[in-house]
């Protein structure tokens, strides 16, 4: 199972704020999860946009990294804390 | 407590300070404060909502921590983060280093900074004159940041 979350513009435009998926191995990395998820049309267009950010466990990472079983995954836009 | 992410409001003299009381050995504190302004992209800004992702938040924090302490010769660090609900005038942030010597501690407080606006895992959403918006993140930021690698 995936855990996925989703933070700020991305959670508002969504609705939700996180939902669990089951992993398969065609689930091999972030962006095949992204593009999954941008195949729901609609709404989920958002996570097309060109400054999404992602996080594996809780650490960034880009949308090549590898994806297993029992990950948390997060998408959110450009951080602007401080 | 080097990282801390909390809602309630700070005083930064007392983190400074704090900071000093630690360690006499230190020579140096620089602090850095940020505030919620009053005014943003042209629009009046009565409040100001800090969204975060918990978990990750302080992890990404200790991280930046971790780097920067193994690029100067740091005696403390402290970053202090809120979250929730800020008004105009308030206190968002702060980040405190020491070091016998100013360089060390001026530089790392520059370059935590910069991580932190580029790395760590907050959204400000602004209540303005217009209607609530989430803050754009922006190229001067990521620029900044370029600068240390």
């Amino acid at each position: 199972m995936l855990q996925i979350q989703y933070f700020a513009r991305y959670r508002e435009a969504l609705g939700q704020d996180a939902e669990q998926l089951p992993w398969t191995p065609e689930l091999a990395s972030l962006e095949d999860l992204r593009q999954q998820l941008l195949s729901r049309g609609g709404v989920w267009q958002v996570l097309a946009e060109q400054n999404l950010m992602c996080a594996r466990n809780q650490e960034l990472c880009g949308l090549s990294e590898p994806l297993l079983d029992g990950d948390e995954v997060a998408f959110f836009p450009t951080v602007t804390g401080g | 407590m080097a990282i801390r992410v909390q809602t309630a409001a700070f005083d930064p003299g007392q983190e400074l300070n704090a900071l000093h009381a630690a360690n006499l050995g230190i020579g140096a504190v620089v602090g850095f404060v940020g505030y919620v302004r009053d005014f943003n992209e042209g629009r009046e800004v009565a409040g100001m909502l800090l969204e975060h992702y918990p978990g990750m938040t302080e992890k990404a924090l200790a991280k930046i921590e971790v780097e920067a302490r193994e690029r100067w010769p740091l005696l403390g660090v402290e970053i202090l983060h809120r979250v929730g609900p800020l008004q105009p005038g308030e206190p968002i942030v702060f980040v405190g280093t020491t070091s016998a010597h100013r360089q060390a501690a001026f530089a790392a407080c520059d370059f935590i900074m910069d991580y932190l606006k580029t790395r760590a895992p907050f959204w400000k959403k602004e209540g303005t004159n217009e209607g609530a918006c989430w803050v754009e993140g922006r190229d001067s930021d990521q620029q900044a940041a370029q600068r240390w690698e």
